[in-house]
This record gives C-alpha cells, structure tokens and sequence, in this order.
C-alpha cells in the first residue's frame, strides 16, 4: 500500500460525497415534484411518454404499485428473450451471429431485467448490437428505473401519514429514466468517448501486426452502453473482458469515471431519503454506515493484493507490483482494490479485474460484501430499501432491549412488518446456500470448475451470492454457460429482485398507512453515532451468521493453504 | 391484469425507441464526428495500413520486438475473445504456467527476480502496457538481434514511460505497439 495510492482513493471517495449530495438533493425535488433545471427541456417530453402509453398517473395503493412493476417486468422479460431467440433474422448483426440457445437466452433476459447482469456468454462473440442495443442498453435503464421508483416507493412510506397510497409507479419509472439516468448517460458517454471507448455499428476491425500476424479487433456502440451499465449498477459489459477490456475502459482516468459514475447514483440515494422524510440527518446515517464498509473493504483488498501471493514470489517473482494475475497495469493495485468493493457493495457487478485471481482474502471480501444484502451502497434504488429493511430490523433489535415499542422515522415497527422484513432477508440465504450446496454435490455441476480445491468452492458460492444479489461479477473459472447454471442461476437472480421486492412494498404499504407519531423522550435517535454502530453490527452479524460456515471452507481455508504453499 | 399489462407493453416499446435506439444512435453521431479516432476504436495506421490499436495489446513473438504481458484471450491477444486466465491463487496450472515463463525469460535477467507483469496474465488479455522494469529487462536480447547499442534502446525505453498524472493517478507504463513503432524507426534507413 503506497501513499498515492490511499490518495487516490480518497480523492475519489470525497468526490463521489459531493457528487451524491447534489444528486440526491436533485432527486428529491424529481420526485416531490418541485421545479428543476430540466424540467423546461424534459417536461413536455414526459407528458407525451405518459399520453402515448396510455397510463394513468393517480396514487396507487402498494398492490397497485406492485402489480404494475410486475407486469412492466413481465413484458421486458418476454420481449428480451424474443430478442436473443430471433437475433439471427433481427438487423444490425454486422458479425452474423447466430440465434442465442434458450437456456441461455431465458438466464440472461432474467439476468439484465432484474439489474443483475450476470453473463454467461462472451459479448463480442454472441450477441449483435441490435441485442446490444435494443435488448440489453434498454434494460440497463429500465432495470435501473425499475430499482430507483420501488426506493421511491418505499420513501414515501415514511414521509407519508396515514396514507393509503406510496405513489405511481408509471410515474416514478419515467421520472427516474428522463430526470436522472438519461441525461447522466448522455454525460458519460461523451467523456468515455472523448477517453477513447469506441461507438461505431461496425462490427471489428481487422488489423495487420508489425510481425504480419492479422489480429481481428471486436468493438462496436460501447460507450453508449458503457455510461449506463455503470450509472445504473447493471455491469453488463459490451466485451467479454467487461471493465478490464481497453475498450470499456481504456486509461487511469475512464477508470476514475467508471467508478464514480457506478457509486453516485446509489450514493445519491440516502440523501434523497433524507430530503424526502424530510431529516437530512437521516439520510446521512445511512450513507456513512454504508461508507464504513466500502473503506473498510477498499483497505482489505488493498492491503491482500499488494503483499500479494508467496507461492508466485517464490518461483521468483518480484512482489512490488503486487498480485498482477488478472489485473491490468494501467489501472494499478489502489484502483482496482475500489473497483473491486465499489462493484460488489454496490450491485454492479463490472469488473477491472478478475475476480476470480484475487488473492483468497482479496476474494473474501467481494464475496462477502454481495452476501451482506447489497447494501453497501447497494444498487440504484435496491440498495436504499434493502438497508431501510435493515434499518427496520435494527430499531426492533434496540426496542427489545430497552423494552420499547420501537419506531422508525415516527412510524410503529409492529409485529405485521417484522414477519415480512425476516421473509425478505431469508430469501438470499435460502437461494444463495440451497443451490451451492446441491451445486457442490452434483457431478454436472461440479464439471464446470476450473480450479480444484477450496476454490472451486468459492466459484459456485460466488455465482450463487451474485446471482441472488443481483450483483453479476464471477469468479469466472466456473463455466457458467450450461443448463445447470443458467437456469438455475436464472431462477436465483428472480427470487433474489422480487421474492425480496413484494414483502418489502408490503412493508412500505403497511407503514404508509399508519400515523405518524412525533419523536418523545423515549424514541431512539436514528440519525446519530449510536445507530450507525448499532446498524453496522446488524450487518455484520446477520452476515456472518448466515455465510461464515461456508467462507470459512472456501476463501479463509484457501489462505491458509496459499501460505502454507499448496496448490491443486 | 390487462389493464396492466397494456400500458406495460407500450411504455416499454417506446422506452426502447428512446434508450434502445435514439440514445445510442445519437451517442454514435456524435461520436463519429466529434471523436472519429476513439469512437472507431484508435486505430493506428503505417502507410495507410491499419497495424493495430493503440489501446489494444498484440502477440509478438520475434526477438526483435518488445513483447507484452502473458496473455489468456483466445491463444493469446485474440481481440475478438477477450479473457483474463481465471485461475486461482493456489492452482496448480498457473504455477506451471508462470514457471514456463520465468524460465524462458530467465536467460536475460540473470538471478533478479522478474518484474510481475512480466510473468501474469492480464484481465482482458489485451493489456496494451509492460512495466518499465519489464521493458528494460528485454533491452539486451533486442540490441543483439537488431544491432543496436543497448544505451540508445534504454533512451527509447525511457521516452516511452507514461508517468502517473499529477504524480497521482495512474500507474508508470510503457505502451508496447507505440514503443515497438519508434524502435522500426530506429533502424528503418538500414533495414
């Protein structure tokens, strides 16, 4: 670890901070609808979306909201997977590519409608730009609006006093697309441009070497797809190679911006809570709580990575550099340690490098950060409800306690929303350690390991946390392309989104309803130090008593191996 | 249900009008005419030849070249099958391979320890850069294969170095094509 290093970590973390506060002051005044500086221009246009769909913008009631979500998902799924299957007779194929087989079509239409973005394909080598285009950059905003309106929602429950309605979904959806993402993108994408990601509806490019060798060049519209993949926590990369390949991510700098851009919408999130519930201490809890991990994590795979692995220094191996397996030299040890946490804390899922190759406490943590539920700061708008079900847990746990009846935000935490928050958080456990263990005994599936050993173990438990938590980095050893995986995968990455989505809008139609009660002597403080402790700890502890067993026989027994020498 | 579904259909065809088509087509626009050079991938051309990417890494295998990173797209630096290696800290096949490569690169380094790059796969495998060290490391078998003193090669290696912004941001690099190009023009008036 060098001081430049922690240098450039922190001068991106502060700018990241600025950027959320404004961002997040932005959204508040999107969604209470109050003027903004882009109203003028994206006004009308909003008007002639809603008219032209034909929807109704009047409150919905949390059934309402759901069913409309759903639906909305429902037909984006089925379109995308039409897509993938008809792509050979669709235009812009410049390379020919065949129709996408259903296995794989059904895992990876689930994977972008539910923001995970897992792929199980190479990108230059299987889907055309007109997928590309139509079918995957459509959903990184859909799915990304989709996340922001549901944390929206579910604001509203608390800034709302015996309401019977958390809001228009149609609304929300075309608010958070035409206020927010769009103009970010169109931002992004200029500067990635001008960085020198490549946006052309060529295919590839086919160039003759100095020694005469032909090496064929695969690019296409990246920049386009690049700027929202990264705003919209999707990290469905163009290239296989995803934010490692020189063509997503080409210097220091376009590196410096794609980790920004992923980290300042979700940053933006709790400051939009707290603008909204109209505390904005609040929201600042909830934001440093998440930074606590981020810095914490950054430091880990910091410090991992830089000492590095003893079995490559001892074949004879200078160890100054680092572990440089899978990582690229112009990004350096310090950068991609942030991308590598700021990717799985959130739920992006881009990658600079492989994760795969990290050192085994190098890999713990992106592992680790995915199980603690994505809400790190999670991704766009899940990350917002995921930690306000935490934070409802943590105000029941004080309650218990002291012997009160708790309360969150002057809203009574009863029995009814304490059954569906523990149905919500058991769901990624269940999926997450139900499918690794059947995964870990069945011979199909272990044929897709590439690594023996306590690694090939963090491959499966790595696909499964990903999937569910809606993440989409791998360990990409494990040869995901089979019907095994991609189906049941696929079913993963659907119960992780919504099997947590409706008990969470359930909460947030249940508490929506009920009065708001002033704070009174005896109502615990959530803005301050005591709960940032007490939700850190709730983390943590309902992380680790649901995964420890199974990292404790992958990355934590692997360590110990790599420093004892052995290989498999 | 229909009520529902309906509404659902028409915003998601017009949304992909918007994000799916109008959006990229117009980043593409303006690509095209404000940005040609990235925007079509920055490609770098000898005698109107397209002879590679400056921001993509190449298979180089002749003595009188520097080489880049070890590379695990396709059989090395594919660019149409970008790949890190994806193994792990304790498998067995990257010893082997890295002991290959340390054995093969050995020869001209004496009993240093070898610069790290030099020996490990990159995450795309099209890692454009070597490290200095890396670089410096190749200079005696180049100048016996073109001829050259090593003392000219080492002021070519040394002008090639990509220092951090500010002394911060980003890593010391050598861009492997830009430096393999100012070594033909090196030596071009001879042959």
């Amino acid at each position: 670890m060098t001081f430049v290093g922690w240098s450039q970590i922190v001068i991106l973390l502060t700018l990241v901070t600025l950027g959320s506060l404004v961002l997040g002051k932005y959204m508040a005044a999107v969604f209470t609808n109050k003027p903004t500086v882009l109203a003028p221009i994206v006004g009308p246009l909003e008007r002639s979306i809603n008219r032209l769909a034909g929807v109704s913008l009047d409150g919905q009631s949390w059934q309402a909201y759901a069913l409309a979500m759903l639906a909305f998902n429902a037909v984006g799924f089925v379109v995308l997977y039409g897509l993938m299957r008809l792509q050979g007779i669709l235009p812009l194929n410049p390379q020919g590519f065949a129709a996408v087989s259903e296995a794989l079509s059904f895992n990876t239409a689930m994977s972008f409608v539910t923001n995970t973005n897992w792929q199980a394909y190479a990108g230059e080598s299987t889907m055309s730009h007109f997928v590309q285009m139509a079918g995957f950059t459509v959903h990184n905003f859909l799915s990304a609006a989709t996340g922001i309106a549901l944390a929206v929602a579910f604001t509203r429950a608390f800034a709302r006093s015996s309401a019977s309605t958390i809001g228009n979904f149609w609304d929300d959806l075309v608010k958070s697309t035409l206020y927010v993402l769009l103009p970010l993108s169109i931002i992004v994408a200029l500067a990635y441009m001008a960085l020198g990601i490549p946006q052309t509806l060529q295919g590839s490019v086919v160039a003759t070497t100095l020694e005469g060798v032909q090496q064929t060049i695969s690019f296409g519209p990246i920049a386009s797809q690049e700027a929202i993949k990264q705003l919209g926590t999707n990290g469905g990369g163009f290239l296989n190679a995803n934010s490692a390949h020189p063509f997503e991510n080409p210097s220091a700098w376009s590196n410096y911006l794609s980790i920004f851009a992923m980290l300042v919408v979700s940053g933006a999130m709790p400051f939009m809570f707290g603008n909204m519930v109209g505390d904005k201490r609040q929201g600042r809890a909830l934001f440093i709580t998440m930074g606590i991990f981020i810095v914490v994590g950054t430091g880990l795979v910091y410090w991992a990575e830089t000492a590095g692995n003893p079995i490559i220094q001892a074949l004879g191996v200078d160890p100054s550099l680092g572990n440089m397996e899978g990582k690229e030299l112009r990004f350096g040890q310090a950068m991609s340690a942030l991308f590598v946490v700021a990717t799985t804390g959130l739920s992006c899922g881009a990658v600079n490098a492989m994760h795969s190759s990290l050192t085994p406490l190098g890999g713990l943590v992106p592992l680790f950060m995915i199980q603690l539920g994505e809400v790190l700061p999670g991704g766009v708008g899940s990350g917002l409800y995921g930690i306000l079900v935490i934070a409802v847990l943590t105000v029941f746990i004080a309650g218990l306690m002291v012997g009160r009846t708790p309360d969150y935000l002057g809203k009574k935490i009863e029995a009814k929303e304490m059954k569906l928050a523990m149905l919500a958080l058991l769901i990624l456990p269940l999926v997450i350690l139900g499918f690794s263990a059947v995964s870990a005994m069945l011979p199909a599936a272990l044929s897709s390991l590439a690594n023996a050993g306590p690694h090939g173990l963090t491959e499966i438990l790595y696909a499964y946390s990903s999937a569910a938590g809606n993440n989409g980095s791998a360990f990409a050893g494990l040869n995901a392309n089979t019907d095994w995986y991609n189906v049941t995968l696929g079913i993963s990455m659907f119960l992780g989104r919504f099997a947590y989505i409706v008990p969470m809008l359930a909460i947030a139609g249940s508490l929506a309803a009920k009065t708001k009660v002033p704070a009174s002597s005896g109502s615990f403080p959530t803005h301050g130090t005591m709960f940032i402790a007490l939700l850190t700890g709730v983390i943590l502890i309902l992380g680790g008593l649901q995964y420890f067993p199974s990292l404790a026989l992958s990355p934590i027994v692997e360590h110990f191996q790599m420093l004892g020498g052995q290989t498999f | 249900m229909l009520s529902y579904l309906r509404p659902a259909f028409l915003m998601l065809i017009i949304m992909t009008l918007l994000t799916g088509l109008a959006y990229p087509l117009a980043i593409t626009g303006i690509g095209q005419l404000a940005f040609s050079n990235q925007a079509n991938g920055s490609a770098i051309a000898l005698n109107n030849k397209v002879v590679g990417s400056e921001l993509i890494g190449q298979a180089w295998s002749s003595d009188k070249y520097f080489w880049g990173r070890p590379s695990a797209a396709g059989k090395g630096y594919d660019a149409a099958a970008s790949s890190g290696s994806n193994l792990g800290p304790t498998s067995k096949a990257l010893m082997e391979r890295i002991m290959a490569d340390v054995k093969k690169l050995n020869p001209s380094n004496g009993a240093n320890p070898l610069p790290a790059d030099a020996v490990t796969a990159s995450a795309s495998g099209l890692d454009p850069h070597i490290s200095p060290a890396f670089a410096l490391l190749q200079i005696a078998r180049i100048a016996k294969s073109r001829g050259i003193a090593e003392p000219q090669l080492s002021a070519l290696v040394a002008t090639h170095i990509e220092n951090p912004v500010l002394g911060i941001f980003g890593e010391p690099r050598i861009n492997v094509l830009l430096l393999n190009l100012a070594l033909d023009g090196l030596t071009s008036p001879n042959g």
